[in-house]
């Protein structure tokens, strides 16, 4: 029996919708089976929460007096600097900017306490901010130096938009060399002495819908403890990886552009991350609803760690020269046991990516849901599919000496 | 009687000056003391050395241990500096668990939450700086 958004929403409006997180339903369709749970429930709720590091947010701080215009001049925040190239007093901030006097990777490993995605973890939190600033000065726009707190309530808009977050699936990281290598996945070991992995796997968001079915631009999300909307499909969009029988990608393949308003987040689910060596970033909380409309919808949600595979890359070599070949493939059900096999080696796991947090997301979104204060919205398009032939390129550089 | 037999977990930082250096401290703590001792950090040079000792024993024995290192001359800092966990700041995500050297993290198989064993800490502080949010803190 096939629903629509529209009856879904009914549902939800008069408190009787059904809802339940990816990790519930496993169950459910297990006892139920797909028919009578497919007519049973509304929605399945997902989340994520981890490092992403396209992330960044806008702000328009309101006019000085005098006017001054930023466009073109030099902001920072909290001495992070931010970006100025856009009109008056609108200027954006990325997860992964540093201060100018940050030592970065001058001893190596850098420690990267404090940058980009700290500033917004702080803004959220309720926190002034030190604002500094200096222009070029006009007719219209003379005043050429700020240095002011600032406070998000204060701000007129407080925008998160990230370009690529909630990858659907994503490599396991892991090192051949014979020395420590400090990456974006952690800290690996020498000879393979650990594996890192980052994905909610069976709880998050496009592994639940794999093939983009329900999830399109216009879905309205939780985003970092408030609303937001997946405004585009993410940077590298990469649909036509290899994938299992059902769907899954076994590769990252997805990714979501997502906005939504900074001033009704919460620091919880927006935390900026120090990654030693590498630099620094911010954490994102992300829920989608999947609305069950019909029955193959819901077998996508019933995806479970066993069912999801992802590729073992050596972060020594093969990741930085982008070679091809990978170590091996394994589920994110043996990751989560601690221990792996890989290559007849017993290699200890760690996750960067927070399931326990993750699981809380889908599970304040379902209640939400249930509340009767989140309806669905349908998406105005979809995403990429694999016919589509979307393909994640590499740059083609070419010598600007020569000819173009 | 019952007193003495309770046993005793201590961790201590041993400093030799020069003139000890080359004493064998570590094999009289086990044979004579009956002190189970696990060498946590040793840097021992011709100049100096520095040893960092979980011993567990008898309280007797573990007494009569550690008089044996004063009375030789060794000095001794119970560890002050502990690790400890911001909760607050925790997100459990699990970048330290393959960091730490003495599996002082695990992953609670159902919960996925992570656990912090103080008790197994060795104070290395491999999971300060591993900890993307920033949540293991050094004390003093």
């Amino acid at each position: 029996m096939a629903k629509t958004i529209e009856e879904i929403n009914q549902k939800i409006r008069s408190g009787r919708a059904v809802v339940f997180t990816a990790e519930e339903i496993i169950g459910v369709v297990k006892e139920h089976g797909l028919k009578k749970t497919a007519a049973l429930v509304d929605v399945v709720t997902t989340g994520t929460f981890g490092p992403m590091c396209s992330s960044g947010a806008y702000f328009n701080i309101g006019h000085t007096k005098p006017r001054i215009k930023l466009g073109g001049g030099k902001v920072s925040l909290n001495d992070v600097p931010a970006y100025a190239g856009f009109a008056a007093v609108d200027v954006m901030l990325g997860a992964n900017a540093l201060p100018e006097d940050d030592p970065r990777n001058r001893f190596h490993p850098g420690e990267f306490n404090y940058g980009g995605g700290h500033v917004i973890e702080e803004l959220v939190a309720g926190k002034d901010i030190k604002l500094t600033a200096t222009a070029y000065g006009t007719d219209c726009y003379p005043r050429k130096k700020l240095e002011t707190w600032i406070n998000l309530r204060d701000m007129n808009e407080a925008v998160l938009f990230n370009m690529r977050n909630a990858y659907q699936n994503y490599n396991v990281a892991v090192n051949l060399s014979d020395k420590t290598i400090y990456t974006y996945m952690g800290t690996l070991k020498a000879n393979m002495g650990n594996a890192t992995y980052c994905s909610a796997g069976q709880l998050s968001p496009l592994l639940n819908d794999p093939m983009y079915k329900t999830i399109g631009i216009g879905t309205k999300i939780f985003l970092g403890g408030g609303e937001g909307f997946i405004a585009w499909h993410g940077t590298q969009f990469n649909p036509s990886v290899p994938r299992t029988e059902s769907g899954v990608p076994k590769r990252g393949a997805g990714t979501l552009a997502v906005i939504g308003d900074l001033k009704h987040m919460s620091s919880r689910y927006l935390m900026g991350t120090s990654m030693l060596g590498y630099g620094v970033t911010v954490s994102v909380g992300i829920g989608v609803p999947i609305p069950i409309l019909d029955e193959d919808i819901l077998r996508h949600t019933t995806v479970t760690d066993d069912d999801i595979f992802a590729a073992v890359v050596d972060y020594s070599d093969a990741y930085p020269n982008v070679k091809p070949e990978v170590v091996g493939e394994i589920s994110y059900g043996e990751l989560k046991t601690g221990r792996v096999k890989i290559n007849g080696r017993e290699v200890p796991t760690a996750s960067l990516s927070s399931y326990p947090r993750a699981r809380e997301i889908a599970i304040i979104l379902k209640d939400r849901i249930t509340n009767g204060k989140f309806e669905l919205t349908s998406p105005v398009a979809t995403l990429p599919g694999i016919e589509s032939g979307v393909k994640f390129k590499l740059l083609n550089e070419r010598p600007i000496n020569g000819e173009k | 009687m019952a007193k003495n037999k309770m046993t005793a977990t201590k961790k201590i930082s041993l400093r030799f000056p020069r003139h000890l250096v080359s004493r064998p401290v570590v094999y009289h703590l086990i044979k004579d003391f009956n002190l189970e001792l696990n060498i946590l950090k040793a840097n021992i040079t011709s100049e100096e050395g520095h040893m960092v000792l979980e011993l567990k024993g008898e309280r007797a024995d573990f007494d009569k241990g550690i008089e044996y290192l004063t009375q030789s001359g060794l000095i001794i800092d119970t560890l002050c500096r502990e690790v400890t966990r911001n909760e607050e700041r925790c997100t459990d995500c699990g970048a330290c668990v393959t960091v730490c050297p003495s599996s002082s993290f695990t992953v609670d198989p159902v919960t996925r939450e992570v656990r912090f064993e103080e008790d197994k800490c060795v104070v290395c502080g491999m999971c300060i700086l591993s900890c993307p949010s920033r949540s293991m803190e050094l004390h003093f």
